[in-house]
Parts: structure tokens; C-alpha cells; sequence
């Protein structure tokens, strides 16, 4: 059984939930795989912690919650140093580079930093930062398709700013220059 | 999708037209889409001023002839009480979600509990039956919404879908079948004739016939205790009768309205019994459990409500224990111990809500007994 397990953390207002989303979107719909994607969160609006974990698997998915990620994105530090211990055996970190230092991930860890915030600025739009971050994993993660990754996003996000997520998507998948 | 979501798809795939709710998390998503989608399809919400309101306009909107629902979460549920018991004794077709979180009282309103199951049996005063059911992923959410509007008009009473926060809030593949692969039960309306009929005397399987307000009927709908013309008989043999009936046209069919999923329980020593989302964390214990090389049987109550005690009796007969997992500090457990008695060890792995179980408690658990 291929079992991909995923956490994406970060503060409310990054679109981490809508990572979350999207990623589970696109195994389950578009890749016709099984997905699962459970988030916490607290009761403020923004600013607070909050975290999705995304599971996407060939066979139907019993146990909906994420063990050991196999990828980890993390937003901000404080999910990188909450999330980062549990990670599996050569699993990947994938971080804002500009504001997550991953030290506390393990020494196994793959760690690719992107300046994602910074890259969605310069396009015009901080909020797309997610999508710049989708468009990284899909470059790292081969269990869920960039193709479905962009569908996902094109039934997900508001019609007009499709075009704009698309764009901050590309940009993510074809960043060179992870450290 | 995610549970809440599709909760309301069920609901407007099972013919709900009418919802009255006062947002509350973590079952807002479910209003806010029925605010959306209702009207489009000529139904009517109401956000109403408070959950009271809301459990007893669905009660109006019912005898108005449509399919009613509202949405709660715990603090909501607890003000809605009396109104459920007033849907028990008029005999009005409708539907409570209770998207539950952790308590008492505002307790953690972004995270889950099981704390509501003893409350949806027994929280509004006096002798009744209700039926509940809990779901354990998105899809469900969908088709138990439905079997919950089903239940309703076919035993007349007020018919309770159990979620969690952790169910209404996953997101899972939810496949929505065309709606004429989608069976409804239709509101039971009586054959007779305005003059010859009374709401309470028109009955098959113990359950009254329905008319419609507007229709001609010269009816009388009250929650005092009343007789089959439904005024008000205020005494003992009224009481009893009323009362009995209620009560046993549950009970009578329990068979039909029980259902379980089941594994392995034929030669299993120790059977985990587990609900809503904590079937999920369950059966990966059981899983490891297994691996181990014991036998374990798993035990899914999808109604939790009336209770499949002739099960839990039978099986109590042929295994060592059972292991109750619920987020909460004991409710179900308690239901499952007075069915096995001392035939079988009965034990609860339990917390307060928040969060669910690891599955290595409830590992730690089943080694336990086993040992």
C-alpha cells in the first residue's frame, strides 16, 4: 500500500488550510486516488496556529490522520519545530525560506526552502504565497500529479483569480534554487 | 467534500426544505451552505434568533408539510431540549445534527467530543425512544443524513445525526448518486377524509397517519398528554397509553432501524465496539492488534440508538471483553457493560474530547485484557 502522508503548518491568513485542500482535491478527484485532510485550528480568524494533514493513498484510507509526514510544509517556525520531530525516516521539509529556520528537523530531513511570500509579492498578490508553495511540492512529491494539483486549483479558488494562482503556481514548480 | 458539507447535500438529497439554525461551531459550514443552496431550490432558511427558536419552527415547518432539519453543536443542543421533547410526544417528522465538541458548557468549540450521547437519549425530560445515528466520514455524513430524514417520516419523531468535529471538518471524497438512485421515504399522509379523521387514531405499526395544516383538517397538535384526537387527556390511562406507544414503536423496530458494521467477530476474544470518528482511530488499533496475532473483532455502532442490546447480549456469551472507545468519560461503555453483564469484562478507553484517541491507548488496552 502507498501511503503518503503530508502536514502543512503555518498561521492563519496563509492559506494553509486551502493547501490542504487543494492537495486533497487533487489525489482524491483528479488523480482518483484516495485522499483524506483533517485541519485544526483555534477560534480566532487569523494570526492563530493552525495546521491541515493530508493523506493520499491507493487504497481506501482508514485511520485519517498522519503519523509520521512524509513531507512536511512549514510556514511558519513554530510549525516547524512542533511538526519537524515526527517526520519519516528521509522525509522532506519544505519551508518558507525567508521565515523558518528548519534546525529542528532531523538530520535524515530533506530541507527546501522557497521564499514563497517574497515570489507572491513580487507577482502582485501576498495571498497567492500558497500557491507558490503548491507549485514547490509538486516539483518534490510525485504522489500527487502538478497536473492535478493546478485542476484542483482551478475548481477551488475564485474564478477571477484563477489566472493569478495558476501564475503563482508555475513559478513555485519551476523555482531552481532550493537550498 | 467535508462532513458538514455533505451533511447538507444529504439533507437536500433526503428532501429537507426547511431549516431553522443559529450558526454555532463547529456546524456552521452546514448552515451557511443551507443559506446558500435552500433557496434555490425553493426551500426557506431562517436564522433565527436563538437555538430555541430554532428547534420549534422546524416543528411548525413540519405540519406545514415540509421536511425539516436544524444544526447544533453542544451549548446549542442542551437549549434545545424541550423542543425535542416536544417533537416526541406532537409525533413530528424532523432532523437534529449535532455536530458535537467538547464540554460542558462553550468548552472547546473547534475540537471534538462524543460527550452528547447519554443527552440525546435522555435530555429532555420524561419516557421516550429516539433514534440516532453517527457517522464516520463525509460520505456518511451524506447517507446517514438521509436515512435520519427517512426515519423520521416513517416512525414520526424527531431523528438525531450524531457528528463530531473532527467527521463535519475532514474532507474525503463524497460520491452523490443520481437522485433517482436515492430512496425516500414520503411523508405518511392519511386516506381519510376531513370529519372522519383524527391525528391520532389513523396508524400503522403503532405510527399515526400525517395531514398537512391548510388541507382542511380540523386538527389539534398539543405536547400535553393527549388522546387519538389529540386534546388534551390529562390521566393516568391516557398517559400510559400515549407514552406506551411511543415507546414501542421504537423498540418494536429496533431491527429495522439498527445498524452495525462488523469484522472478524466469529472467533474474536476480544471485541472493540466504537462510534462516529473513533471507529476510525479503533480500527487501526484493532489492525495492530492483529498483526500481533490476536483475535480481535471490531464493532461499529452506526446507530447508537435505540441500542443493538440483543447483539451486545449474544456476543457477550462467546468473548472475554469488550473495548468501548469514545471521546468522552463514559457513556456508551456504561450501555454496553449493562448488556454483557458479568458474561464478558466490559472496559472504556475514554477521554474528555479534544481530541482523538492514539491508537496505541487503545492497543495498550486490548493487550491489557488479554493478559
Amino acid at each position: 500500500m502507498s501511503l503518503t502522508q503530508i502536514k502543512v503548518g503555518g498561521f492563519g491568513g496563509q492559506g494553509v488550510i486551502l493547501t490542504g485542500t487543494i492537495l486533497g482535491k487533487a489525489g482524491a478527484i483528479f488523480d482518483k486516488k484516495y485522499a483524506a485532510m483533517s485541519r485544526s485550528y483555534g477560534p480566532e480568524a487569523r494570526g492563530g496556529a493552525c495546521s491541515a494533514q493530508i493523506l493520499v493513498s491507493d487504497e481506501p484510507i482508514t485511520y485519517p490522520y498522519v503519523i509520521q509526514p512524509d513531507y512536511l510544509v512549514a510556514l511558519s517556525q513554530e510549525a516547524c519545530e512542533r511538526y519537524a520531530i515526527d517526520l519519516a525516516e528521509g522525509g522532506a521539509v519544505l519551508y518558507e525560506k525567508e521565515l523558518v529556520n528548519p534546525s529542528a528537523a532531523p538530520k535524515t530531513a530533506r530541507l527546501l526552502g522557497i521564499p514563497c511570500t517574497r515570489i507572491a509579492e513580487e507577482l502582485g498578490s501576498r495571498v497567492v504565497l500558497n500557491m507558490v508553495m503548491l507549485g514547490f511540492f509538486a516539483q518534490v512529491c510525485p504522489a500527487i500529479s502538478a497536473d492535478a494539483i493546478k485542476e484542483a486549483i482551478r475548481i477551488t479558488v475564485p474564478r477571477k483569480t484563477i489566472d493569478v494562482n495558476i501564475l503563482a503556481f508555475d513559478h513555485g514548480y519551476q523555482f531552481t534554487n532550493a537550498q | 467534500m467535508d462532513g458538514d458539507s455533505a451533511c447538507c447535500e444529504g439533507a437536500l438529497a433526503g428532501g429537507c426544505r426547511f431549516v431553522a439554525g443559529y450558526p454555532i461551531t463547529p456546524s456552521t459550514e452546514v448552515v451557511e451552505l443551507m443559506a446558500r443552496r435552500l433557496p434555490k431550490i425553493g426551500g426557506l432558511f431562517i436564522q433565527m434568533e436563538d437555538e430555541i427558536a430554532s428547534s420549534i419552527a422546524i416543528s411548525g415547518a413540519a405540519w406545514a408539510g415540509a421536511k425539516t432539519m436544524t444544526v447544533t453543536s453542544g451549548p446549542g443542543f442542551s437549549l434545545m431540549m424541550e423542543h425535542i421533547g416536544y417533537a416526541v410526544m406532537t409525533e413530528t417528522p424532523c432532523v437534529f445534527v449535532n455536530v458535537q465538541r467538547g464540554g460542558p458548557s462553550t468548552g472547546l468549540p473547534t475540537l471534538p467530543g462524543q460527550q452528547d450521547m447519554m443527552q440525546v437519549r435522555w435530555g429532555s425530560h420524561g419516557d421516550y425512544e429516539v433514534i440516532a445515528l453517527a457517522p464516520n466520514s463525509p460520505q456518511e455524513c451524506f447517507d446517514l443524513t438521509i436515512q435520519c430524514f427517512n426515519f423520521a417520516e416513517k416512525y414520526r419523531l424527531p431523528v438525531f445525526l450524531m457528528m463530531d468535529e473532527c467527521v463535519g471538518h475532514m474532507m474525503e471524497k463524497v460520491v452523490i448518486p443520481p437522485a433517482d438512485e436515492i430512496e425516500l421515504e414520503p411523508r405518511r399522509y392519511t386516506s381519510q377524509k376531513p370529519g372522519e379523521y383524527y391525528p391520532y387514531n389513523d396508524l400503522e405499526n403503532l405510527v399515526p397517519k400525517m395531514i398537512k395544516a391548510g388541507d382542511g383538517y380540523n386538527v389539534h397538535i398539543t405536547g400535553l398528554t393527549h388522546d387519538h384526537r389529540g386534546y388534551p387527556a390529562m390521566n393516568a390511562a391516557a398517559q400510559q397509553k400515549l407514552v406506551e406507544r411511543l415507546v414501542k414503536k421504537i423498540r418494536d423496530a429496533a431491527n429495522d432501524i439498527i445498524m452495525v458494521e462488523s469484522d472478524e467477530l466469529d472467533d474474536a476474544d476480544v471485541i472493540v465496539v466504537s462510534y462516529g470518528i473513533s471507529s476510525r482511530v479503533a480500527s487501526r488499533a484493532v489492525r495492530l492488534a492483529r498483526e500481533r496475532g490476536h483475535k480481535i473483532g471490531n464493532l461499529r455502532l452506526i446507530t447508537v440508538w435505540p441500542f443493538p442490546e440483543s447483539l451486545i447480549e449474544e456476543l457477550s456469551q462467546r468473548i472475554k471483553a469488550f473495548v468501548v472507545v469514545e471521546m468522552n468519560m463514559g457513556q456508551i461503555v456504561r450501555e454496553v457493560q449493562r448488556c454483557a453483564g458479568s458474561r464478558a469484562l466490559t472496559v472504556g478507553v475514554l477521554n474528555a474530547g479534544g481530541a482523538v484517541h492514539k491508537p496505541e491507548e487503545i492497543l495498550e488496552r486490548i493487550l491489557g485484557v488479554l493478559s
